[in-house]
């Protein structure tokens, strides 16, 4: 019989051993996957993150030089539209994404947490474009400043967050909001890494749940899975 | 004095290096009460071709899942 | 059934305990950087990205000289959009709501903007070495709020019949001259008092360009705070002049558009079409209407996992079986 296991006596010790009992190293970084990731629409997710890495990485190229720099140099300009083509893309690979995992039911088997950081994500990634957009010092910002602050005064939100005020969504715009952003991100990946991707639907579970006559191949499926389903067939 | 709102105008450097200008008011598709710019709808419509596209192609690999293991 | 019972869900999804096979995460994550990035280098290089140049007050003053002195005299009156908004930038109306629901007005005057005094008056009050000007402000203020109110109405009353006649393409009233020279305006109105000399020198401060510094820096030196010059600039006729002519307005589904033919946020669509559709097209809540849907739309999006129907949706229309088709053909092949 195996001795009780001590708690560490610090607060760092027992952080670490939260965080490797949650993650442990294999599972924080694995090199292999179920093969059901087997299809396209898996690079998505990743394609996000690399969209978001491209935007934090000439963001922080734009913010070394200050706003008003892209507006009189070709490099700031160059640096400008990459910034804002890597956020278009990252709306399309993330809503690319967002519909993959909506028709794989990914939140399935727990992964509630993974769905909801996810469209957290999406949902904090609009404003955080909207206070770029509105800190752009040009006529775009002018108007859609001039906009949305009536969307937003209409619900109390413009009391505290001024669209006309550009300091302070340039400060959300390069810090408080992509932090978010980031922070996000990190539990949604690692949510992912702790469940596991979603394992596809059981073929037989759908012809019960749709409450249809098995088809004689759904039939012939069942009972060829059945004494090894339990072994290793995922079931949903 | 700056120009009026029949010509757009941009900074100096605006189009430096662009291949193609894109600077010129959009054209805009309406339909029924849908007003889109062509932009959107092609950005739009890449959205759910490449959706499509990629539920639809084969994943490279498929001969090291079928030799993979428990 | 129970209502608890519907709301859980009937996932009975188990942990994976087949077969697994080499993935190299860190080397996708690194193509699909370069990938990306590539990408975007790739659509900078062909299409670059819009940069229009802000409207300023002084450009505003200049090519629309009647729009600035109708929208200043509306200002100085306080009847103008933004003196009459309500919260956050004054008392002067209630704002949006929702029933009994007043979310504007409940979070306050934040934002505290008198528009006659700090759209006209104390602008005009820097401009030295003008006795004329100085005695039209004295005397402007020493009057009762009533006669103040007369003067402002017998002014607005004859640009207003300009504004009209123009945006109808008809021969404009005789009482409103612009001098094609210098771009002054001349209100022909009796019983206004020192409202004319008062917005002839603001329109002249507009033209120097004082009026858009003077508007930005009234607090202090260094400012980020452009709210007054652009709640000035909205209430006039530029800003929304050059925004039609970009697809911008709300009736265009603006709130999707970019400036010139880029893509622009495709992601709004859903909020930018409540507004073209009753009853939100019509209302004069109509913002707070479309919050309040896109709320609850978005916390829905966030709730799908305990929606009963929605959640089921992906198991009763088998896109998966694309999504997972080698999975089930290795099956069958079992």
């Amino acid at each position: 019989m195996s001795a009780t296991p001590t708690r560490p006596p610090s607060w760092t010790g027992r952080v670490r051993e939260a965080a490797v009992e949650a993650l442990p190293p294999e599972k924080l970084l694995p090199d292999t996957q179920p093969t059901y990731v087997a299809s396209w629409i898996y690079v998505f997710g990743v394609a996000s993150i690399a969209a978001l890495v491209v935007i934090i990485a000439s963001g922080c190229i734009l913010a070394l030089k200050g706003p008003a720099w892209w507006h009189y140099t070709g490099v700031g300009h160059f640096f400008n539209s990459i910034h804002l083509w890597a956020v278009e893309l990252f709306f399309f690979v993330m809503v690319v994404h967002l519909w993959g995992k909506y028709w794989m039911a990914a939140w399935r088997g727990g992964r509630t947490r993974v769905w909801i950081t996810g469209a957290v994500t999406f949902l904090v990634a609009i404003p955080c474009a909207l206070t770029g957009y509105v800190s752009q010092q040009n006529f775009d910002a002018q108007w859609i400043a001039t906009q949305a602050k009536d969307g937003l005064n209409s619900v109390g939100v413009g009391a505290f967050f001024n669209v006309t005020n550009f300091g302070q969504m340039y400060s959300y715009h390069v810090l408080l909001l992509p932090a978010t952003v980031v922070a996000l991100v990190v539990a949604h990946v690692l949510l992912v890494r702790r469940h596991g991707v979603v394992p596809p639907f059981a073929l037989e579970d759908r012809a019960a749940a749709s409450g249809a006559a098995s088809t004689e191949r759904d039939a012939t499926l069942a009972i060829a899975e059945g004494p090894s389903a339990a072994a290793d067939g995922p079931s949903s | 004095m700056q120009a009026n709102t029949s010509r757009l105008v941009v900074s100096p450097v605006g189009v430096l290096g662009a291949v193609f200008n894109l600077n010129h008011p959009a054209h805009v598709v309406e339909w029924h009460f849908i007003q889109l710019s062509v932009a959107n709808i092609i950005v739009i419509g890449l959205m759910i071709l490449v959706f499509v596209l990629a539920i639809v192609l084969p994943f490279p690999g498929a001969a090291r899942r079928r030799g993979g293991s428990s | 059934m129970s209502l608890l019972g519907r709301l859980r869900s009937h996932d009975d999804t188990k942990p994976w305990t087949g077969a697994y096979a080499p993935y190299d995460l860190v080397k996708e994550l690194c193509i699909a950087i370069g990938v990306i990035a590539l990408l975007a280098i790739l659509l900078t290089v062909l299409f670059s990205s819009p940069d229009e140049k802000p409207s300023t007050i002084a450009q505003w003053s200049r090519q629309q000289p009647v729009n600035f002195v109708a929208a200043a005299a509306r200002e100085l009156d306080s009847t103008s959009p933004t003196a009459t908004y309500g919260p956050p930038y004054n008392h002067n109306g209630e704002g949006q709501h929702i029933a009994f629901i007043y979310l504007q007005k409940w979070l306050g005057v934040s934002h505290p903007i008198d528009t006659a005094n700090d759209f006209v008056i104390d602008p005009l009050r820097t401009i030295p070495n003008d006795p004329t000007l100085q005695s039209a402000i004295a005397q402007y203020l020493a009057a009762p709020e009533k006669t103040q109110k007369a003067w402002g109405e017998a002014y607005a009353k004859p640009l207003e019949e300009y504004e009209t006649a123009n945006e109808e393409k008809k021969t404009p009233p005789k009482t409103v001259a612009l001098d094609p020279t210098t771009g002054a305006v001349t209100v022909q109105a009796s019983g206004a008092g020192p409202v004319p000399t008062m917005m002839s020198s603001l329109l002249a401060l507009a033209k120097s360009g004082g009026l858009d510094g003077s508007l930005l820096t009234s607090n202090q030196f260094f400012q980020t705070d452009y709210t007054k010059p652009l709640l000035f600039m909205a209430d006039g006729g530029l800003l929304s002049e050059r925004a039609e002519g970009q697809h911008l307005l709300g009736k265009q589904w603006g709130m999707m558009n970019e400036t010139g033919s880029y893509p622009g946020q495709t992601w709004l669509w859903l909020y930018t079409l409540w507004y073209q559709v009753e009853p939100f097209k019509a209302s004069s809540n109509a913002d707070i209407l479309v919050m309040l849907v896109m709320s609850a739309l978005s916390l829905a999006l966030i709730c799908i996992p305990f929606i009963p129907g929605i959640r089921s949706i992906p198991r009763k229309i088998p896109i998966y079986r694309l999504i997972w088709k080698e999975h089930y053909r290795a099956q069958q092949g079992v």
